[in-house]
């Protein structure tokens, strides 16, 4: 198949291992990659944040990339939700008709990485090794907008080698939430102190989930307990190979 | 603070919260426990989805008529001798509660479900006119004796323990001897001090779940009973309710009976579920009075986004799953209603233009769980964002839009977005110690108060990309 990334501006710029983990791992699956170097945001932190003008000219642009794409995935469940579940409702807010019909045309093509390899492909093994102790954290947007299920624990579990681990609390939010992290920083910080305790408790190396602006924050205040427990983005581990450990 | 105007932004007031460890301790049980209870409760349903949908369909098939549905009701109380008033606002309903008291020449009257009367503020308004209202909910008791005001919409004293409580009976509750701290003692002291105000006192006023508009039938679902007592002792009745919580016909209210008491106190069924419609010579309240509040809903039903608002309950389910309420408590919300409702429902009575409320959509992570939890389907989160985006309209240019500007600019293509990113990158090197960022400036510090930043790599992907695309060209 015709795999479009988006790699999303969060990515790019602070993670470029988990795309290249993400194409290598399409790659792999016998897809070919198409990467359009002119994509940048989804436009989500602008409007959850409240700006919806410039949250449209990033909509608009993603459409512009995308239009003809046989289908978009992205290692990303929060931008997937934008996409899938935001673009509609912003484009009715803009009264821009003929955006929203396009949204609604794009819409259906796009989606997460997990849910892309378990749902529509039907893969659950990857072929993947990687001998270490893992938790999953399930991220809020992937879990209840997209409603992706199990469908990464379904691809973890099939990992050679690797421990995973329950983690207690797991569907409660890790107080990410973009700005909200600088608007509401003291509750943002109970909420992620909960779930580094919760994460430590589990005795894991390391924490994964498909969202590495979650891992960004859950890895910061990993890192600032100097606790030596890390985050790895759940394509960078099912990428991993005995013969290539990308994470 | 009472009513719906918060006294701090949310930010500031949460800041505050959040720094209690007991209260943190004693919500985080609280809200876990009715949170499991409630998917237990609501587990056994095994069309659940289907009832919320009805739910959802059959508020909002209301709120598009509602001004006839209101009409029709306020024909079907008068034709059953019941007394129809319409509130503009919270001082139009307070005068009409208090005119109906000094008619009958009463100092003192007994409340029941309040959350609406604490929206306008009856208890002030009727003392400053010198009349006493006492709360008959044993959790309102508690908070109307201690000064305090609800944290809660259905458990309003879940901030207090037990030995708080003790020591509170013990100085107010003069007469019941030395009480200890076992619960069945202080219920009982409380049950005797209200027993003796149900029996002598001659009006009461009671919040209303829903009024019928084809029969005139007004609805009170309750755990403890003092509602009936409130319903049916007194001589005078005064319901007052939000405009949208009108139903449309009998059949309807079926629905919510199996929707509210699951979601709200995980039961199967309430414990007292009383009807009433207009009066009933020598049974119960020979004066019956219905006040029709809408301070602000009018204006909320007017927005096509927000209207959904209206669909609400009370039932509380979003509170309890909502992990930013579970870490402030209400108090933070500063308005009669806390957590995600509140959160998008304050704002909107008052508008976007008070300062306070409108930072209340901004306090959520956008996690989702409040729309998965609420039996009317409310999409809370979306509400939330469509808010965000009024409030900044209102406030015009800040520091936040122009950064917003900024990273939109930066964004607005694939070359700018790597040239801004080589600045972050040249930027950064002061603020980088072993590879993270423990202290950032500006509007962004708030996030280094608790978490370190890793720095930006050295290669971006697309940098990345096109090494590959040149190696294998
Ligand atoms: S918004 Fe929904 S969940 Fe929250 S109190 Fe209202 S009805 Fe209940």
């Amino acid at each position: 198949m015709n795999v479009d990334l988006f790699i999303t501006c969060v990515n790019d710029a602070m993670f470029p291992r988990t795309g290249q983990a993400t194409v290598r791992l399409l790659e792999r699956l016998g897809h070919e990659v198409r990467f359009n170097a002119n994509q940048t945001c989804c436009g989500q932190m602008h409007l959850n944040t409240g700006y919806r003008e410039g949250a449209l000219k990033l909509i608009r642009k993603f459409v512009d990339d995308y239009r003809d794409a046989e289908v978009v995935v992205m290692p990303s469940g929060s931008c997937a939700a934008m996409v899938r579940e935001l673009y509609p409702e912003a484009a009715r807010w803009g009264g821009d008709t003929e955006l929203l019909r396009e949204v609604e045309d794009l819409a259906p093509r796009v989606y997460e990485l997990s849910e892309f390899l378990v749902n529509r492909l039907g893969v659950e093994d990857v072929g993947a090794y990687y001998p270490h102790r893992v938790t999953y954290h399930p991220t809020c947007h992937a879990m209840r907008v997209l409603r992706v299920g199990d469908a990464p624990l379904r691809l973890l579990r099939n990992v050679r080698g690797m421990t995973l681990l329950e983690l207690e609390g797991a569907e409660e939010c890790c107080g990410f939430g973009g700005t909200f992290s600088v608007k509401n920083p003291d509750v943002s910080a109970a909420m992620l102190a909960d779930k580094t305790r919760h994460v430590l408790d589990t005795g894991a190396e390391v924490c994964t989930a498909g969202d590495n602006s979650c891992l960004l924050h859950i890895g910061g205040g990993l890192h600032r307990l100097r606790s030596g427990a890390g985050t790895v983005h759940l394509a960078e581990i099912l990428a991993s190979t005995e013969e290539e450990v990308f994470a | 603070m009472s009513g719906l105007h918060p006294p701090k932004p949310f930010p500031e007031a949460a800041r505050d919260k959040v720094s209690q460890p007991q209260l943190r301790a004693n919500l985080r049980k609280v809200t876990h426990t009715i949170r499991e209870k409630r998917l237990r409760a609501v587990g056994e349903v095994p069309h659940w989805e289907e009832l919320r949908v009805l739910g959802e369909a059959t508020k909002d098939a209301t709120l598009a008529n509602l001004s006839d549905r209101l009409l029709q009701l306020e024909a079907s109380v008068k034709a059953r001798g019941g007394q129809v008033h319409w509130a503009r606002d919270a001082a139009e309903a307070r005068e009409l509660v208090a005119r109906i008291a000094e008619s009958h020449g009463v100092d003192e009257l007994i409340k029941v479900k309040s959350i609406t009367s604490d929206e306008i503020e009856l208890n002030a308004g009727l003392a400053e006119r010198g009349i006493h209202a006492i709360e008959t909910d044993l959790a309102e008791l508690i908070v109307q004796l201690s000064h305090d005001t609800p944290s809660h919409i259905l458990v309003p004293a879940i901030h207090r323990n037990r030995a708080e409580i003790q020591a509170l009976f013990n100085r107010e509750l003069p007469g019941e001897g030395n009480l200890s701290d076992a619960p069945a003692e202080l219920a009982g002291a409380a049950r005797r001090y209200l027993r003796h105000k149900f029996l002598t006192t001659k009006m009461a006023v009671s919040g209303v779940n829903f009024a019928v508009a084809e029969t005139g039938t007004v609805c009170v679902v309750e755990s403890e009973g003092n509602g009936r007592m409130c319903l049916t002792l007194p001589e005078v009745l005064v319901s007052v309710m939000g405009i949208e919580k009108v139903l449309e016909r009998w059949e309807d209210l079926a629905v919510f009976m199996e929707l509210l008491p699951r979601s709200s106190t995980a039961e199967r069924m309430n414990p007292y579920t009383s009807f009433w419609s207009g009066v009933t010579p020598g049974d119960g309240p020979q004066e019956f009075h219905l006040i029709l509040l809408d301070n602000g809903r009018t204006d909320v039903l007017a927005d096509a986004t927000g209207r959904q608002t209206l669909r609400c309950i009370r039932c509380s389910a979003c509170l309890n799953v909502c992990p930013v309420y579970e870490r402030t408590g209400g108090h933070a919300y500063g308005s009669v209603y806390p957590g995600p409702i509140g959160a998008i429902l304050t704002p909107q009575l008052l508008g976007m233009a008070d300062k306070n409320a409108n930072t209340l959509p901004g306090a959520s992570s956008l996690c989702g769980a409040c729309f998965d939890a609420c039996p009317v389907r409310i999409n809370i989160p979306q509400v939330l964002i469509y808010l965000r985006g009024e409030a900044n309209e209102e406030k015009g240019v800040t520091a936040e839009a122009l950064a917003m500007g900024a990273v939109g600019y930066a964004m607005s293509s694939g070359w700018r977005f790597e040239g801004a990113l080589k600045l972050a990158r040249a930027g950064q090197g002061p603020l980088v110690r072993g590879g993270e960022i423990t202290a950032l400036p500006g509007l962004l510090g708030g996030w280094t108060q608790s978490r370190d930043l890793k720095a930006v790599p050295p290669q971006s992907f697309r940098e990345w990309w096109r090494q590959r695309e040149g190696a294998d060209g």
